[in-house]
């Protein structure tokens, strides 16, 4: 009777977190021109009015620029800073991390504030170069954990063989420490671009109309014209990020 | 012991990301605090005295506080029974749990309050279901009002509630169990005396970390609650691009970075910086 009872509250809370992705893909293929669930043909129709309209097909280039740059500039900072601290050893290693941790801890809606003001002080407002900046301000604090966490399972002894063999500290980082925490870069790396990929508090404090990001666009939709393209949008959103989570997984396992 | 030039390199590499926080995220803020502090009188603590005295100000503090304790309850309830089905159910509900867990968490905040509005407005899935099984005549009130954003939230909030929590009872021992199973405990004294003492610091982190976390809220409620039920991130955010009140939208700012700094020291007090870390990973 127990086991009966746990295995049926077990499917409530699991059918109640799945959901909206059960939802979402019907939605998506409605034949109607308002947002219904299908009765019984299915259609393709807002998949197409999607790849058609200039407006959205913009929106994905920019979604795809700013994650790019923003998850190869994460990366970048992270690497940096965990190789770094691994270097150093040091004592003052934790002022370092919590630094780099701050913008985690902030509520949303402040880190939108922050930002927004340095880049109205900064007139980089709605361009390219403010979602980068502001992006990655949201996605360092997930990148340096993961860069931190590979480089906690590396072991001392590595440094030390190398040296031993008459290795200098560059050639050490870059042939035995980087090739070691691989998997944690493609992980830093694939955080940072999915984080950038689905932002939209701090997008909707620094973004207008030059640069319009598909969650921008998305959550304009929802305020001013409530359709069916939205929909498509999100399914589409969600397979890039699902093709990314694959591509992190095959390349994490390949070594 | 690192030797110079590993030092130097490593001193070197580590420092461009703090350097770049704190120039890009503390300096900012310490501009926000103080944009906080003019009024269009001048210079002072208006804001905050507005904040403090302005009735509607104070009812959207009141309904921000009351919704996000709530959903925190609920969120780190049900949390806590995915979690215990995660440590100890058998290998395919552990199978199950997991799935439903991870992927929310890779569907973006916006992407999941616009599938619940779907599903909870009036013409909505819900509704419809509700309507043609004959259960209820007219349509219920889901979105646009407390109850949908507070679905909206616990659904963000539970997977992140359940992490901690699992990771607290993953370091229960096994034997404490059994002994207190052979002695003749059944579940729920066994759940009291055992469990629940061992995996309190877990419950307690969950509840900190996903309360910081609803504080902030600001697409879920703005999209479930249809300006109806406005919180403190969505006035914020209206205080700023609507009523270009940037003072009042920045002292809002810094209270909840106050509220949260001190909820975030209490944690470590609590959990230990090591154990947070950990979770965190």
């Amino acid at each position: 009777m127990r086991k009966f009872a746990s295995w049926a509250g077990i499917l409530l809370v699991i059918t109640f977190l799945l959901l909206p992705l059960i939802v979402i893909i019907p939605l998506s293929l409605t034949p109607t021109s308002f947002l219904s669930f299908p009765s019984r043909a299915l259609s393709l129709r807002h998949y197409v009015a999607l790849f058609t309209d200039p407006k959205w097909i913009g929106s994905g280039v920019d979604s795809i620029i700013v994650a790019t740059l923003t998850a190869i500039s994460c990366t970048l900072l992270s690497v940096a800073m965990a190789s770094g601290l691994w270097l150093m050893n040091s004592r003052w290693t934790p002022v370092y991390v919590t630094i780099a941790l701050v913008p985690i801890v902030a509520p949303q809606v402040v880190s939108a504030m922050i930002i927004y003001y340095l880049e109205a002080r900064l007139g980089i407002l709605d361009s390219y170069a403010g979602l980068v900046v502001g992006h990655c301000i949201v996605a360092l604090p997930y990148a340096v954990i993961t860069m931190l966490v590979a480089f906690a399972r590396l072991s001392r002894s590595l440094e030390r063989a190398s040296r031993s063999l008459g290795a200098s500290t560059s050639i050490t980082l870059w042939h035995i420490l980087l090739p070691n925490v691989r998997s944690g870069i493609f992980g830093a790396a694939f955080l940072s671009f999915v984080i950038s990929w689905d932002e939209v508090a701090v997008t909707l404090f620094i973004s207008g109309l030059n640069v319009m990001t598909l969650p921008k666009r998305i959550w304009d939709g929802l305020r001013f014209d409530i359709n069916p393209v939205i929909a498509s949008v999100s399914v589409i959103m969600i397979i890039v990020t699902i093709i990314a989570l694959i591509a992190y997984a095959k390349r994490s396992t390949e070594r | 012991m690192a030797t110079r030039d590993a030092s130097w390199l490593g001193f070197s590499l580590a420092l461009p990301l703090p350097t770049l926080l704190v120039l890009a995220y503390l300096l900012p803020l310490a501009g926000v605090l103080a944009w906080s502090m003019s009024t269009p009188g001048g210079i002072g603590f208006g804001n905050y005295r507005q904040i403090a005295t302005d009735p509607l100000v104070v009812s959207i503090l009141l309904r921000t506080l009351r919704i996000c304790v709530a959903v925190t309850l609920i969120s780190v309830a049900i949390a806590y029974f995915l979690a215990y089905h995660l440590r100890f159910g058998s290998p395919w509900k552990k199978r199950v749990v997991l799935i439903g867990v991870l992927i929310p968490f890779w569907l973006s905040s916006l992407i999941r309050a616009f599938a619940w509005l779907m599903i909870l407005r009036a013409n909505g899935l819900a509704n419809t279901f509700l309507q043609s099984t004959g259960m209820i005549a007219e349509p219920l009130a889901l979105a646009r009002n407390e109850l949908g954003v507070m679905i909206g939230m616990t659904h963000f909030l539970v997977p992140y509630a359940v992490l901690p929590i699992f990771s607290s009872l993953q370091h229960i021992d096994n034997r404490l169990i059994q002994a207190s199973r052979s002695l003749g405990a059944g579940f729920w004294r066994g759940f009291k005396d055992i469990l629940a003492p061992l995996s309190s610091s877990g419950v307690l982190a969950a509840t900190i970390i996903v309360f910081i976390f609803s504080l902030g809220f600001f697409v879920t409620p703005a999209v479930l609650g249809g300006g109806r039920v406005v919180m403190v991130a969505e006035y914020i955010y209206l205080q700023m691009f609507q009523l270009s009140n940037w003072g009042l939208g920045a002292a809002l700012s810094g209270i909840l970075m106050v509220v949260v700094v001190a909820l975030m020291l209490a944690l470590i007090k609590i959990v230990g910086i090591r154990r947070l870390m950990d979770t965190a990973s």
